[in-house]
C-alpha cells in the first residue's frame, strides 16, 4: 500500500523567543521488509541557522535545529510517500513464555534492534504493581509470548475508553490506568508497562494511520492523526511484532512507521526548548491519503 | 631527671593502653601482635607527649581554622538546608609511602583498563557482542547513555580524572570498593582537611616527612589547560548550583584553582560551539570539569525534566568543539554489578590480572551464580545491580546477610528469580581501623579512604594523599557515609627521605598573562548587582527603623505627625513597625546571602563570614529584641556590621566587571531610596520634623551642619541630599558613580558612539546637574526616579539576558 503523507505544525510564542532549539521526530522510517520510503521532505520556516539530519540510537531518522535569533512563530512541513510492504504480525516458531528471560540474560547483541533495551522501566513508562496485575490475570491463558502480546492488547482494548481530551500528552500511564481511559498514547505505553512486567520486552512506536472515513462520507482534509503503538519482543525466531491497542489489531498494511523507542519521551514528534516570557500555542494538520498499491 | 619526667617511651606506651583493636580486623595503627606500625611512631610520640587538654586545644586550632574558611557540612535534601560543622576527625591516616606506591601503580592499571571498558561500551561493543559483559546489563544501565553512543571524545580520551574508594580487608591487603568515574567529588575536601590538619599539627607537620598534596593540583590544572582548543579558550567547572550538597567544594576548588565555576544557564549553544554567556556577549569554551551529573546535562536529548542543563550541549560534542571532563556516560562504570566482571575484563583487554582486586561481586542474571549468591546470602549484600552507591551505603532495596530487605515482603529466593538480572550478590565488607580522637584519647574506627587521580600529559598521577571518610562506630562500617554520621580524616603518605614543598604558586621565570576582565557570566553579573542592592536596601531599611524606634518612646504619642508619617512611610514597604526586628530585614538580608551564595567563588573568606554573621545575628536578635530604644540600639549594632561587609566587599574586591556590577546595584538603590525619601519628607507639605530626618536617614547631619550656616530648610536638604555630587550619599553622587561604571563596562562605547545604556545614563546624569532646589520639586523628583528605574532595567537588558 503507498501513501502520501503530509504535516503541518505550527508553533505560536507570545513573546518572542529566543535560542529556540527542536528535535524532530517525523520522517517515515525505511525499513527493508516492512516499509520503503520514496520520497520524503521536511522543511521548517523560518529557516533554522543550523540544521543537523541524522539517526538516533535506534536508527530513527531525526532532525535537530537551532533557531539563534527571536522569532513568534515556526513552522514545520513534512511530505512524504511511502510504501508498506510488510506485516509485523507474529511469524515463526513460537518461544514458550518460561524460556524468554533466559534468552534475554545470555542476549549478546547491544545493537538498536537488541531486545535488552526494552526491558527496564523508563521515565514514562516506570514498573506500576496495578498494571502488572491486570497484565498478569489478563495473559493468563496464553502460553506463547505473541499470545500474551495479543491477549494484552485485547484486555486493554475491551477495558479501556477511547476519549481524547481525558488525558494529556504528560499524564502519567498510572493515572490514565487508573481511569481506564485516554488516547493511543496512553494505551500504548499502558500496554508496554505490562508487558515488561511479564518480562516481555517492548517498546513504542510513533507513526501514521490510514483513517477509513464513515461510509458515503469523504475523507477530511487535515483531520488525520498521529498514531501510536506497541513493539514487542517475541523470542528469537519471531522476533518483533508491532500490536496496536487501540485498535485491536497487529500492526499491518494501515500502519506507517516514523520511530521506535523506549517510550514516548524518545520518539516526540517535535521536542522543543526556548527562552521565552510568554506561552505558546501550537496547531497541527496531518493528512494520509492513500495511492494504492504500488502498480 | 628521670623521677621527674617520664621516658618517651612509656609516654607513648601509656597513650596506647587503652586502644583496643577492632576482633577480626586489621588496624592501621597497630599490626597483629600488637606493636605500634614504625609508620606512625613520630605521630604518636609527639601526641603521646602532650597532655589531653593540650591536644584539645591544637585540634581546636584545625577545627577553627575550617569554620573561619567557611568549610560546612550540608544534608542534601534537608528541608532547612542547615549546616553544620565539617566532621573532621584530627588524627589523620597514615600510610608508608612505599605501600602507597604499591596502591597508586594497581590504581592506575585499573583507570587504564576503565577507560579501554568505556571505549568499547560507546564503541565497537565487543564485550558483550563476546559474552564478556551481558547486554541487558549493560542496556539497563541508566548511566549508560544511548544519545552518545558512537561518539567520539573530542580529547580521545572518556575519562580525564577518577577516584576509588579503597579499604584494607582481612588479609591486610587493599580492596577496591567502589570507582568513581563520572564525576568524583572529594579532592577539594581533601584539600581542605589537608589545610586544617597543618593547622593542628602546626611545627610538627613541617618535619613529619609527609608528602605534599598541592603538586597534585598543579598538574590537575596543567591538565585540564591542556585540554583547551586554543590558548584563548576557557576551562570551567559545571555545577548543579547552590542547591548540591557539594556546591561548596565546586566553588572552593573553582577559587583555588582559578577556573570559572558555572551553572547551566550560564551556557548557550550556537553553532554548535558552547559559549558562555558573558556581559561581553557570548564566550567560547572548550574544556568543562563537569560535576553535573550527566543525565542533567541536555533536556534535548537526555533528562528532560533537568532544570539544570543546557540544551544542545549534545551538539556542541558532535561538533568536537569541547571536551568533557569526564566524558558522559562514564559513570556507566559506577555501577556495582561491573565488579562482578572486571577480573574478567582485565585478563581479556589487558591480558594481566587486577593488580589490586575488587570486592567480589556476583551479578544474579546467570543461573550458576544466583545459586551462589542463594547459598551464600548470609555474608552477602544484594542489592540493585546498577545501583551507583558504594557497598558500604546500603539502601532500603538492599539485602544484608540474606535477611530481607526493608522494602520488600517476599522470600529472598523469590526476589533473586523474579529479578535476577536487576541484582547483584556482594561480600560483605571488613574495613581496617585507624585512631580517632574520642574524649580524650585515641580509639579505633573503621575506614575507607577516597584516591584521586588525574590523566597528565605523562599519564595518571595519583594525589599522595585522600579523603579518609571514618565510621560513627565500630559495630556498623556502613556508617563511613558522612549521612549517617560518620567523619572524615585527612591521609598523610609518609615519605622514608626528606620532601620538598610545593605550593600552587608559579615559581621562578616563565611568563605570566593577566586574565582576560570583561569575562563575567551574566547570571553572576545578575547576581552581583542583586546582591548590592540587597545589601544597600537592608542598610536603609535599618536606618529608618532606627530613626523609628528612637523617635516612638520619645514623644508622648500623637504629639507629632512625624511618626505616623513614618509608620506609613515603613508599611509601604512592606516593613512591620509591630516588631522590633521586623520580618522585611531578615527577608532581606535573606536575599542577600542567596546572591552571594551563587557567587561563593567570587568572594574572599572574609566578606562571606561577615554577611553569615550578619544573618546570624539578626536573627538572633528577632527572638530578643523589643520595640522602642532596644531596637535603635539593635539597629546601630546591625549597620556597624553591614557596613563592615561593605568595606570588606569595597575595598578587597578587585576591579574587574564584576565589582562594577555590584557597586551599580548599590548605587542605584542609594539613589532610588534617596529620592523616594525626598519625594515623601521633604515635600513642603510634610510633617515638623521631616527635614531632619532626611538628613539623620542619609548620614548627613553633620556635614549638613558645617556646609550650611542657615537652620535646616528645603533647600540645604534638597541641595546637600540630592544635588551635591561631594556628598556620597547624594542622589548626584551616585548617578556619578553609575555613569562612571556604565562607561566602563564591555560595548558602551563601541565604534566611537555611545550604546544606548551610556546615554541614557549620561542624560540622566545632565539632567540632575543643572536642576537647582528650587527646579527640584515634587514633580520633578517623580521624572527622577523614573527615569532611575529605567535606568536599572535597561541595564538588566544589556547585561543579564
Amino acid at each position: 500500500m503507498r501513501y502520501d503523507i503530509s504535516v503541518k505544525m505550527t508553533f505560536a510564542y507570545q513573546a518572542a523567543a529566543v535560542n529556540a532549539r527542536q528535535i524532530v521526530h517525523l520522517m517515515p522510517a525505511d525499513r527493508p521488509g516492512r516499509q520503503r520510503l520514496i520520497a520524503g521532505n521536511l522543511s521548517f520556516s523560518p529557516h533554522p541557522t543550523r540544521r543537523e539530519d541524522r539517526f538516533d540510537f535506534f536508527g530513527n531518522a531525526e532532525t535537530a535545529v537551532a533557531f539563534d535569533g527571536a522569532m513568534h512563530e515556526v513552522d514545520i512541513r513534512l511530505q512524504a510517500r511511502v510504501e508498506v510492504t510488510g506485516s509485523a504480525f507474529p511469524e515463526g516458531l513460537p518461544t514458550p513464555v518460561d524460556a524468554l528471560g533466559a534468552e534475554i540474560a545470555a542476549w549478546r547483541d547491544i545493537g538498536p534492534a537488541s531486545p535488552v533495551h526494552f526491558c527496564a522501566a523508563t521515565m514514562r513508562v516506570p514498573a506500576d504493581p496495578d498494571i502488572a496485575a491486570y497484565a498478569r490475570e489478563a495473559t493468563m491463558g496464553a502460553d506463547s509470548v505473541a499470545g500474551r502480546v495479543e491477549a494484552l492488547g485485547l484486555a486493554l482494548n475491551r477495558d479501556m475508553r477511547f476519549d481524547p481530551n481525558a488525558t494529556t500528552v504528560d499524564t502519567p500511564a498510572a493515572e490514565a490506568f487508573a481511569e481506564r481511559h485516554g488516547v493511543c498514547q496512553d494505551f500504548t505505553h499502558i500496554m508496554i508497562s505490562g508487558l515488561r512486567s511479564l518480562g516481555i520486552p517492548s517498546g513504542y512506536v510513533s507513526g501514521f494511520i490510514r483513517t477509513i472515513p464513515p461510509p458515503g462520507k469523504p475523507r477530511l482534509e487535515g483531520a488525520d492523526a498521529m498514531h501510536a503503538w506497541v513493539s514487542a519482543w517475541c523470542g528469537p525466531h519471531v522476533g518483533w511484532v508491532e500490536y496496536d491497542p487501540t485498535n485491536a489489531t497487529f500492526a499491518g498494511p494501515d500502519h506507517v512507521v516514523v520511530a521506535w523507542g523506549r517510550d514516548y519521551g524518545e520518539v516526540a514528534p517535535v521536542k522543543g526548548i526556548m527562552r521565552t516570557a510568554g506561552g505558546q500555542t501550537s496547531d497541527q494538520a496531518v493528512d494520509v491519503v492513500p495511492l494504492g498499491p504500488a502498480g | 631527671m628521670t623521677d621527674t619526667q617520664p621516658h618517651l617511651s612509656d609516654c607513648i606506651g601509656d597513650f596506647l593502653s587503652g586502644y583496643a583493636p577492632i576482633p577480626g580486623a586489621p588496624d592501621e595503627l597497630v599490626d597483629p601482635d600488637g606493636r605500634m606500625r614504625p609508620v606512625w611512631s613520630d605521630l604518636i610520640g609527639h601526641l603521646a607527649s602532650r597532655s589531653p587538654e593540650q591536644l584539645d586545644a591544637q585540634f581546636a586550632r584545625g577545627a577553627s581554622y575550617l569554620r573561619e574558611a567557611g568549610v560546612f557540612y550540608r544534608q542534601y535534601g534537608d528541608a532547612d538546608r542547615s549546616e553544620r560543622d565539617w566532621p573532621l576527625s584530627p588524627v589523620p591516616v597514615l600510610i608508608p609511602e612505599s605501600e602507597w606506591t604499591a596502591i597508586a601503580d594497581g590504581l592506575k592499571q585499573r583507570a587504564d583498563l576503565l577507560e579501554l571498558i568505556l571505549a568499547d561500551l560507546y564503541g565497537e561493543n565487543g564485550l558483550t557482542r563476546e559474552g564478556h559483559l551481558p547486554a541487558l546489563l549493560v542496556a539497563g544501565n541508566p548511566e549508560w547513555l544511548r544519545p552518545v553512543v558512537g561518539l567520539k571524545p573530542a580529547s580521545g580520551r572518556y575519562l580525564h580524572v577518577v577516584a576509588f574508594d579503597i579499604g584494607r580487608g582481612i588479609d591486610g591487603g587493599w580492596w577496591v570498593l567502589g570507582d568513581r568515574t563520572q564525576a568524583p567529588s572529594g579532592s577539594g575536601y581533601a584539600l581542605e582537611n589537608r589545610m586544617a590538619s597543618m593547622h593542628s599539627f602546626a611545627g610538627f607537620y613541617r618535619d613529619a616527612r609527609v608528602l605534599r598534596v598541592a603538586g597534585y593540583f598543579k598538574a590537575f590544572r596543567e591538565s585540564l589547560n591542556r585540554l583547551r582548543k586554543e590558548d584563548d579558550s576557557r576551562v570551567g567547572i559545571l555545577t548543579p548550583g547552590p542547591m548540591n550538597d557539594a556546591y561548596f567544594e565546586h566553588a572552593y576548588i573553582a577559587r583555588y584553582l582559578g577556573m570559572a565555576l558555572l551553572e547551566g544557564e550560564d551556557l548557550t549553544v550556537i553553532n554548535g560551539e558552547l559559549m558562555v554567556r558573558t556581559i561581553s556577549g557570548p564566550q567560547p569554551i572548550s574544556v568543562l570539569w563537569r560535576r553535573l551529573d550527566a543525565n542533567w546535562s541536555d533536556p534535548m536529548e537526555l533528562d528532560e525534566t533537568s532544570r539544570l542543563g543546557t540544551p544542545g550541549l549534545l551538539s556542541a560534542l558532535r561538533a568536537g568543539s569541547v571536551t568533557m571532563v569526564n566524558a558522559l556516560g562514564s559513570g556507566v562504570l559506577e555501577a556495582r554489578a561491573f565488579m562482578a566482571f572486571m577480573p574478567r575484563l582485565s585478563e581479556v583487554l589487558t591480558g594481566r590480572p587486577l593488580a589490586i582486586p575488587n570486592i567480589a561481586t556476583w551479578w544474579c542474571g546467570s543461573e550458576t551464580e544466583r545459586e551462589h549468591v542463594l547459598a551464600n546470602a548470609d555474608r552477602l549484600m544484594i542489592g540493585p545491580a546498577n545501583s551507583l552507591h558504594m557497598p558500604l551505603e546500603p539502601d532500603r532495596q538492599t539485602s544484608l546477610g540474606g535477611m530481607a530487605r526493608p522494602d520488600s515482603a517476599g522470600s529472598l529466593s523469590d526476589w533473586l528469580r523474579s529479578s535476577g538480572p536487576a541484582l547483584v550478590g556482594q561480600e560483605a565488607v571488613t574495613l581496617s581501623s585507624t585512631p580517632v580522637w574520642s574524649d580524650g584519647r585515641i580509639a579505633p574506627r573503621p575506614m575507607s579512604i577516597r584516591v584521586f587521580m588525574v590523566r597528565t600529559a605523562s599519564g595518571w598521577q595519583v594525589m599522595p594523599g585522600g579523603y579518609a571518610r571514618i565510621a560513627a562506630s565500630n559495630a556498623d562500617p556502613s556508617a563511613v557515609s558522612l549521612r549517617r554520621g560518620g567523619s572524615v580524616a585527612d591521609v598523610w603518605v609518609i615519605s622514608e627521605g626528606p620532601v620538598t614543598r610545593e605550593t600552587m604558586l608559579e615559581s621562578g621565570s616563565g611568563e605570566f598573562g593577566r586574565a582576560q576582565s570583561g569575562w563575567l557570566p551574566s547570571r553572576a553579573a545578575d547576581n552581583l548587582f542583586w546582591l548590592g542592592r540587597y545589601v544597600e536596601r537592608a542598610e536603609g531599611m535599618m536606618r529608618l527603623l532606627r530613626a523609628y524606634h528612637g523617635r516612638v518612646n520619645e514623644l508622648p504619642e500623637g504629639a507629632t505627625p512625624l511618626i505616623p508619617s513614618l509608620e506609613s512611610y515603613l508599611e509601604a514597604r512592606g516593613v512591620s513597625i509591630h516588631d522590633g526586628i521586623p520580618d522585611a530585614l531578615v527577608t532581606v538580608l535573606g536575599a542577600a546571602t542567596g546572591s552571594a551564595n551563587r557567587l561563593r567563588d567570587r568572594f574572599s573568606i572574609d566578606a562571606w563570614a561577615s554577611l553569615a554573621d550578619l544573618q546570624k545575628t539578626v536573627e538572633r536578635m528577632r527572638e530578643t529584641v523589643a520595640r522602642g530604644d532596644d531596637a535603635a540600639g539593635a539597629m546601630s549594632v546591625l549597620l556597624r556590621k553591614i557596613t563592615g561587609f561593605s568595606g570588606l566587599v569595597h575595598d578587597n574586591m578587585y576591579r574587574f566587571a564584576g565589582w562594577r556590577f555590584l557597586s551599580l546595584g548599590r548605587a542605584l538603590e542609594r539613589a532610588i531610596s534617596t529620592v523616594h525619601l525626598l519625594q515623601i519628607f521633604a515635600d513642603p507639605i510634610a510633617p515638623e520634623g521631616g527635614l531632619d530626618l532626611c538628613i539623620e536617614i542619609g548620614d548627613s547631619v553633620m556635614t549638613h551642619r558645617r556646609r550650611y550656616s542657615v537652620n535646616t530648610n528645603r533647600a540645604t536638604v534638597i541641595d546637600l541630599l540630592a544635588l551635591d555630587p561631594l556628598n556620597p550619599r547624594s542622589v548626584a553622587c551616585q548617578i556619578e558613580e553609575i555613569v562612571g561604571h556604565i562607561n566602563l563596562l564591555p560595548g558602551a562605547g563601541e565604534k566611537g558612539r555611545l550604546s544606548p545604556l551610556a546615554r541614557a545614563a549620561l542624560r540622566l546624569s545632565t539632567d540632575i546637574s543643572v536642576h537647582t532646589p528650587e527646579t527640584l520639586d515634587g514633580e520633578a523628583l517623580t521624572t527622577l526616579a523614573a527615569q532611575i528605574y529605567d535606568l536599572s532595567n535597561d541595564l538588566g537588558e544589556a547585561y543579564f539576558n
